[in-house]
């Protein structure tokens, strides 16, 4: 067999300064990111092909908005329903995380 | 203690590759008694009962498996991400189309080399045409691929073609691998080490093509932990994370632990929950308890946990010492000699590679170097 994760990865350079969120962008995952619920956990969680990412509540409130449908801009006034504050830079970083990492892709409103 | 987040799923041993740098046991006889179809649903529905997301199923090669699918659709009905690591021989059309049909979330193909030549020889039979098939059949049906190519001393020169070939297959993701060495790999370490002067130029390449193709594809390059300052992390702790289970039930922190002094513990014996729990294969490194110094009062107990149990046993005999790839290391000399030999000007060009057998019971052969011709046997 081939070598399994064993927590030996590095990634090479992946700083990316210039990306980006505009709230005219349309946020969704990737095809081989999967956000689920884990029962044990009681958590939402993001599963990747050799990764887990247990979320917090308005980190899992953020990608279950991200569908393809709701742009960056709405998915703000969503949440700002939802919770007394929503630190508008917060999400931004957040997701632009995600879009390093390949987890959600954005398409152009 | 946490709950584990992946299950490794070694189905079989067994495998049409004799890749020299496998990882599987030496002992492969030892494992010919597989689980049942039944035995795995049971395995699988107990994982997902104790918090498992992930289900990786790997062997050996897991399409050799006739249940595959059956195991599949059981994971994916539980809600597991089941990634599917494979040496694409098997992976026809019809079985990838049913696979797709069951769930499968993700496909692993490994292949040895960019060209056919070089890979065919280093996986011991013809499959590199074959691996570039089923890698176009994983895109057409909409899977993400990852393209997997363990490195060594035979291959690491032709990284920028390798990475050339992920790029043209259209893969989402290559994993290049610097072998670690367990099992097979083990015995074949001193003709696959590679020197530091190739480590640095693939290194090097590595670095501009992820720059390049940081849009398209994920790189993910696994250290060459020899030529390291300090140890992996390995499994994010011993018990810690991850666990496996063998192709005869046997379950272990990770791959490589079966060559441990250990009690067994079999899931035809006992509840995984249980064993998980309380089983001394599981507790014996669990958390930092059991360090010796230098870990015991090193800053990095936590970002390394002392390193590799496993590459400790082999190198010292003694699973309980610090991973000698540590400089801190007291056993560190042993590395340094390994990884001195591989640079050394007087190194023998000529260290035959030992396959391992696609069946226990074959009695294994040395064979070339897969950078030299061999007469005969051309890969189709």
């Amino acid at each position: 067999m081939d070598p399994t994760p064993t927590g030996t990865t590095q990634t090479p350079t992946r700083t990316r300064p210039g990306v980006g969120v505009s709230g005219s962008a349309r946020p969704r995952l990737a095809g081989h990111v999967r956000l689920t619920f884990c029962r044990t956990r009681q958590r939402k969680v993001l599963l990747h092909p050799e990764t887990v990412v247990v979320l917090n509540g308005s980190g899992a409130a953020i990608l279950e908005l991200c569908d393809g449908r709701h742009t960056v801009a709405e998915i703000m006034t969503e949440l700002g329903a939802r919770y007394q504050t929503v630190p508008e830079d917060e999400v931004r970083q957040f997701l632009t995380r995600l879009i390093v990492r390949r987890w959600v892709e954005l398409s152009d409103g | 203690m946490d709950s584990p987040l992946g299950l490794l799923a070694e189905l079989t041993y067994r495998c049409p590759l004799a890749c020299p740098y496998c990882s599987n046991p030496l002992n492969l006889a030892d494992y010919q008694d597989e689980l049942t179809t039944d035995e795995w649903l049971r395995v699988l529905t107990e994982a997902e009962d104790m918090g498992v997301l992930q289900c990786h199923l790997s062997g050996g090669e897991p399409l050799l498996r006739r249940d595959l699918a059956e195991l599949v659709t059981h994971a994916h009905a539980l809600g597991l991400y089941t990634n599917l690591i494979t040496s694409a021989l098997g992976f026809s059309r019809p079985r990838a189309e049913r696979l797709r049909a069951a769930g499968l979330d993700h496909v692993q193909i490994s292949i040895q080399a960019d060209e056919p030549t070089v890979s065919d020889r280093i996986a011991g039979i013809p499959s590199f045409r074959r691996k570039i098939e089923a890698m176009a059949v994983v895109k057409e049906l909409g899977w993400p691929l990852t393209m997997n190519v363990v490195l060594h001393r035979h291959n690491i020169d032709r990284i920028a073609d390798v990475l050339a070939l992920a790029e043209e297959v259209g893969a989402d993701r290559v994993e290049l691998a610097n072998t670690q060495y367990y099992g097979w790999a083990w015995r074949n370490r001193a003709a696959l080490l590679p020197s530091r002067a190739q480590l640095e130029a693939a290194e090097a390449v590595v670095r501009a093509t992820g720059e390049r193709l940081r849009d398209r594809m994920d790189i993910i390059y696994v250290i060459p932990d020899y030529y390291s300052r300090y140890p992996k992390p390995c499994m994010g702790g011993w018990a810690s994370r991850q666990l496996t289970v063998t192709p005869n039930g046997d379950v272990l922190p990770c791959p490589a632990a079966q060559s441990l002094p250990l009690p067994r513990a079999s899931v035809r014996e006992d509840q995984l929950k249980r064993i998980w729990a309380e089983a001394p294969v599981m507790t014996a490194f669990r958390g930092t308890d059991w360090m010796p110094e230098p870990c015991r009062s090193c800053p990095r107990r936590e970002v390394d946990f002392g390193g590799c149990r496993c590459q400790a046993f082999l190198l010292t005999g003694d699973a309980a010492r610090t991973d000698p790839v540590c400089y801190l290391s007291r056993d560190h000399d042993l590395v340094a000699r390994a990884v001195e030999a591989a640079n050394a000007d007087s190194r023998d060009d000529g260290l035959p590679l030992v396959p391992r057998p696609h069946r226990p019971g074959l009695p294994p052969v040395a064979r070339p170097r897969p950078d030299r011709p061999v007469g005969g046997g051309r890969p189709s």
